[in-house]
């Protein structure tokens, strides 16, 4: 498969989004998410986006001045083309959201994931057009009952 | 009861709380209300509650009794909750319990839902944490749907059957007849979903690969469509389009082509059109080349392309961006055992790169300069080499050092240059180089014998500057305690020699002794290093003052030698004059060190419990005949058997048990007879004695007798009387053997004789199966 996991966290530390390909324990997840963090927090500024960690490569991009954005791949992945992938969720996160920052993340994370479950799955690209992923949300929010929801302040 | 706050109302509360306690306390407060509102089974408030927990669920809290909330929100016919009791599935359930088992039918259902959506979030969920059992039951439904023309359901049912054929190989074959015009499609999603589900029958079955191979031209063409294609906005990425799609399609043709000719040569113009075409400007054009350039290296292309895919990879070296040298440096290590030369060309660019300030592109540079290092290159690499050596990162030392040692000696260009770079290692890394080079070195510096009279030199200087680092320090005293003759008598003909008197050195290595830099090891190898220089050196008094002193040390190791050194002195002053007490085989990291030679015959046995226990695998080593070749080297003269009266006074602590002997060996003359003693306190070790005697009328030389024994036991063989076994039974020769058997299993041998007799050497092996029981029970 393409990626193992995909981890957002803010620089303080704080995750805001967990999604995993692979089936693992939750005290394996929890193991990953610190060593990311510890991985990826410690690297200078001007450093390359990659890291090898266990037998993983990791690819990582901060993005909003304080989210970091974290993938871990298969040794046969190519990961300039995961630097794409990274790059692609955001545009369709900043599409979504409208000039998307880290606080509309956090206080809308369900749409962050339903986001990423219309362009990933099981760790492969899903759809590899912006246009059509942002047709499909659109289009699902429609179908969320209240008149509330559809104008974008969600019911619950 | 009021209704639950809004979730947004929930997140804002908690961001402003100051500490973690006070955090904690709003969850605890919250999770409560949770939990009284879930048990009041309030269907309009379900899914804002489940929400909440999932939030608190991110934060690191525990949310496990919303598990069941959420299928009940699966089950409920708003999509608002469908969308938010899925998440909360893949959120908070895993495959693991049994739990997500009572899914099943819910997803079963939804996927045959009126609205795509719904079943979009099935197939979803299905994909994401799908079990074994779930995808088994589930199979069916998912081929059912892999046949409709819904596009936005296609891509992801194609997804979902990958899924499954990662949980159940077995249902692969299920999904073949929906393969048929997979790659008609023209929607790029389910164009791209289709080409993974491709790749993973390939990779997962030879005779799916085969059988797909007849896709090669149309995905050629579907390739080739993708960059001729003018600007399309909606697949457009930098100028590029669809580069997702088009790598997915490289990858597929790797795998389809890979050690397939006709495969090969269909995709030879394509790539090659892909590989001069593509634009480098951006990092997406680039991504595109590096799969290309991963493609030409794996399956049988013409050598012009695989030139080609090297210089692209070349170009990608000397690029500003950081991410391509990187990736570059590790598709060259990748290559560099099947195209060597072609990388060769390339080495000085990879080795400026290991000056790059970059942690990731240096260790990369290290790990392919070192598969670069040959014969001809080694001089100048090792320069280089050495020079990172000295200035890289803590986390590169250990790493590196091991790699020069290697390389150095695989094309070490002469002895002197071979000393001279382990010399520059350590002293300039010396404390990371890893334990087990310490014995490797020594018995390098022990075999280049023209070279000890530098080297102890130069190790001796480098010990007068710096002795904090313990390998350095461990090997260098050895060598002093070994060659100290040479040191003082000035012999270096390398370099200029040194003044130094014996007093100098014994003050070096006894400061060695007392400093707090050294480690117990580092000790161990400085007391033995002095009690050896009392054959080479006069001021004997000296170092008999030294030894004695370390009999009374608090470390257990140092004192136990000090004492038996110090018995030396005292006991058998009149053979110490003869001792040399050499290096003689390194068996697995371990010195094995024995007295060679000796004007007594009688060895002292309790002293030389340096020696250790020889560990069966060992033994075996020998008698198996590895690069290790046993020397036992006993080169002693001939002396009556009343020495065994002097072993059993040695031995006197041992109390002879009432095991009756045995016959081990008995053939062509000679025979081995063992006899018995259990060792106190430790009922565990069998002492057995050997007695070989030789009834022919020729005696039988160079007599040596190696043992071996299972790996649940340990073995000690002790040296032997002699090695002369008279003829005509006029005398034996007698050897102890100790053997541990704490699990009390049954006692077997495998032994090895050699000898010379009458001109020619015998040897034999032999097995001994004939222990008595008492001698292991």
């Amino acid at each position: 498969m393409f990626m193992r996991f995909l981890l957002l966290f803010s620089r303080q530390g704080k995750l805001r989004l967990q999604k995993w390909f692979t089936p693992l324990t939750d005290r394996e997840k929890k193991k990953v998410i610190r060593d990311m963090m510890m991985l990826v927090l410690a690297r200078p500024a001007r450093s390359c986006n990659f890291l090898q960690w266990r037998d993983l490569k990791i690819v990582y991009k901060r993005w909003y001045a304080s989210l970091y954005f974290c993938a871990g791949l298969e040794d046969h992945d190519n990961e300039l083309l995961a630097l794409e992938v990274l790059h692609r969720y955001v545009e369709l996160l900043d599409k979504y959201f409208g000039n998307v920052c880290e606080l509309d993340i956090i206080f809308n994370f369900e749409k962050a994931y339903f986001i990423l479950d219309e362009f990933l799955m099981e760790g492969e690209i899903l759809e590899t057009s912006k246009v059509a992923v942002g047709v499909s949300l659109e289009e699902a929010d429609t179908l969320q009952e209240t008149m509330e929801e559809y104008m974008s302040k969600p019911a619950y | 009861m009021p209704a639950p706050i809004r979730l947004r109302e929930l997140i804002r509360t908690i961001r402003t709380a100051r500490t973690q306690a006070e955090e904690r306390e709003m969850i605890q407060k919250e999770c409560a209300a949770i939990r009284s509102s879930f048990r009041e089974e309030d269907n309009t408030y379900r899914c804002r509650n489940v929400a909440k927990l999932l939030y608190m669920h991110m934060l690191g809290y525990p949310a496990h009794f919303g598990q069941l909330e959420c299928l009940k929100l699966i089950a409920s016919q708003k999509f608002t909750d469908k969308r938010i009791g899925y998440l909360g599935a893949m959120l908070l359930l895993d495959e693991r319990q049994d739990v997500h088992l009572l899914m099943t039918n819910c997803i079963k259902n939804d996927l045959n839902h009126s609205t795509q959506y719904v079943q979009g979030l099935a197939l979803c969920t299905l994909g994401c944490m799908g079990s074994s059992e779930m995808c088994r039951d589930l199979a069916g439904e998912v081929e059912k749907l892999l046949k409709t023309s819904n596009s936005y359901l296609r891509k992801k049912v194609t997804l979902c059957a990958v899924h499954v054929i990662r949980k159940v190989p077995e249902l692969m074959e299920m999904f073949l007849p929906a393969t048929k015009n997979l790659l008609s499609e023209k929607n790029h999603g389910v164009l791209h979903t289709s080409v993974v589900l491709l790749t993973e029958m390939c990779e997962r079955s030879p005779d799916m690969l085969a059988h797909f191979r007849k896709l090669v031209p149309q995905l050629v063409r579907i390739l080739k469509n993708l960059i001729m294609s003018g600007y399309s906005p909606e697949h457009d990425v930098s100028g590029i389009s669809d580069p997702f799609l088009q790598v997915r399609i490289l990858r597929l043709l790797r795998i389809l082509g890979k050690g397939d000719d006709d495969s090969s040569e269909a995709m030879n113009d394509i790539l090659a059109q892909v590989a001069t075409n593509t634009e480098t400007s951006k990092n997406v054009g680039n991504a595109i080349l590096y799969e290309t350039v991963l493609t030409i290296m794996d399956i049988k292309s013409e050598s012009g392309l695989r030139v080609l895919a090297i210089n692209i990879l070349g170009r990608f070296l000397l690029n500003n961006d950081k991410n391509i040298r990187y990736v570059a440096l590790t598709s060259l290590l990748k290559t560099v055992q099947t195209d060597h030369n072609a990388v060769q060309r390339h080495r000085s660019t990879i080795v400026d790169c290991l000056k790059d300030l970059d942690v990731s592109i240096k260790r990369r540079a290290m790990e392919l300069s070192f598969a670069l290092v040959n014969g001809n290159n080694i001089r100048g690499m090792m320069k280089e080499l050495l020079y990172f050596l000295d200035s890289c990162d803590p986390e590169f030392k250990a790493d590196c050092a091991s790699g020069v040692f290697l390389a150095a000696e695989k094309y070490a260009p002469s002895k002197r240059w071979h000393i001279d770079t382990i010399m520059r290692v350590l002293t300039t890394a010396g404390s990371y180089v890893r334990d087990d080079s310490v014995p490797n070195l020594i018995q390098l510096i022990t075999n280049s014998v023209e070279m000890h009279a530098y080297t102890v030199q130069r190790l001796y200087k480098a010990l007068l500057d710096d002795i904090s680092q313990q390998p350095l320090v461990q090997v260098a005293s050895w060598c002093i305690g070994e060659y100290g003759d040479l040191l003082v008598s000035g012999q270096c003909e390398e370099e200029e020699p040194i003044q130094v008197t014996e007093d100098e050195v014994l003050d070096v290595l006894e400061g060695l002794l007392v400093s707090n830099l050294s480690t117990p090891v580092t000790r161990g190898y400085a007391l033995t290093a002095i009690m050896k220089l009392s054959t080479r050196f006069t001021s004997v008094n000296r170092i008999k003052k030294v030894v004695s002193i370390y009999g009374s040390s608090i470390d257990v190791e140092l004192q136990q030698r000090a004492v038996e050194y110090n018995a030396l002195f005292k006991k058998y002053d009149h053979m110490r004059n003869g001792f040399h007490l050499s290096l003689l085989m390194i068996i697995n990291f371990r010195f094995f060190v024995v007295l060679s030679s000796f004007k007594m015959v009688q060895v002292c046995l309790s002293c030389l419990c340096v020696v250790p226990i020889l560990q069966a695998n060992d033994l075996l080593d020998l008698l198996g005949g590895n690069d290790v070749v046993p020397v036992i080297q006993n080169t002693v003269s001939t002396k009556p058997a009343s020495a065994g009266g002097e072993l059993l006074d040695l031995l006197g602590d041992l109390s002879l048990s009432g095991i009756p002997p045995m016959t081990a060996y008995n053939k062509n003359g000679l025979k081995i007879d063992f006899t018995f003693e259990r060792a106190n306190p430790n009922p565990n070790i069998a002492v057995i004695t050997i007695h070989a005697s030789n009834s022919t009328e020729a005696d039988m030389t160079d007599f040596v007798f190696q043992a071996a024994v299972p790996k649940t036991f340990q073995l000690q063989l002790l040296s032997p009387s002699s090695n002369v076994v008279p003829a005509l039974n006029q005398g034996t020769v007698t050897q102890v053997i100790r053997v541990l058997n704490p699990q009390k299993q049954q006692l077997r041998m495998r032994i090895k004789l050699t000898y010379t007799h009458k001109g020619s050497a015998v040897q034999d092996l032999a097995e001994v199966n004939n222990f008595p029981p008492q001698s292991w029970q």
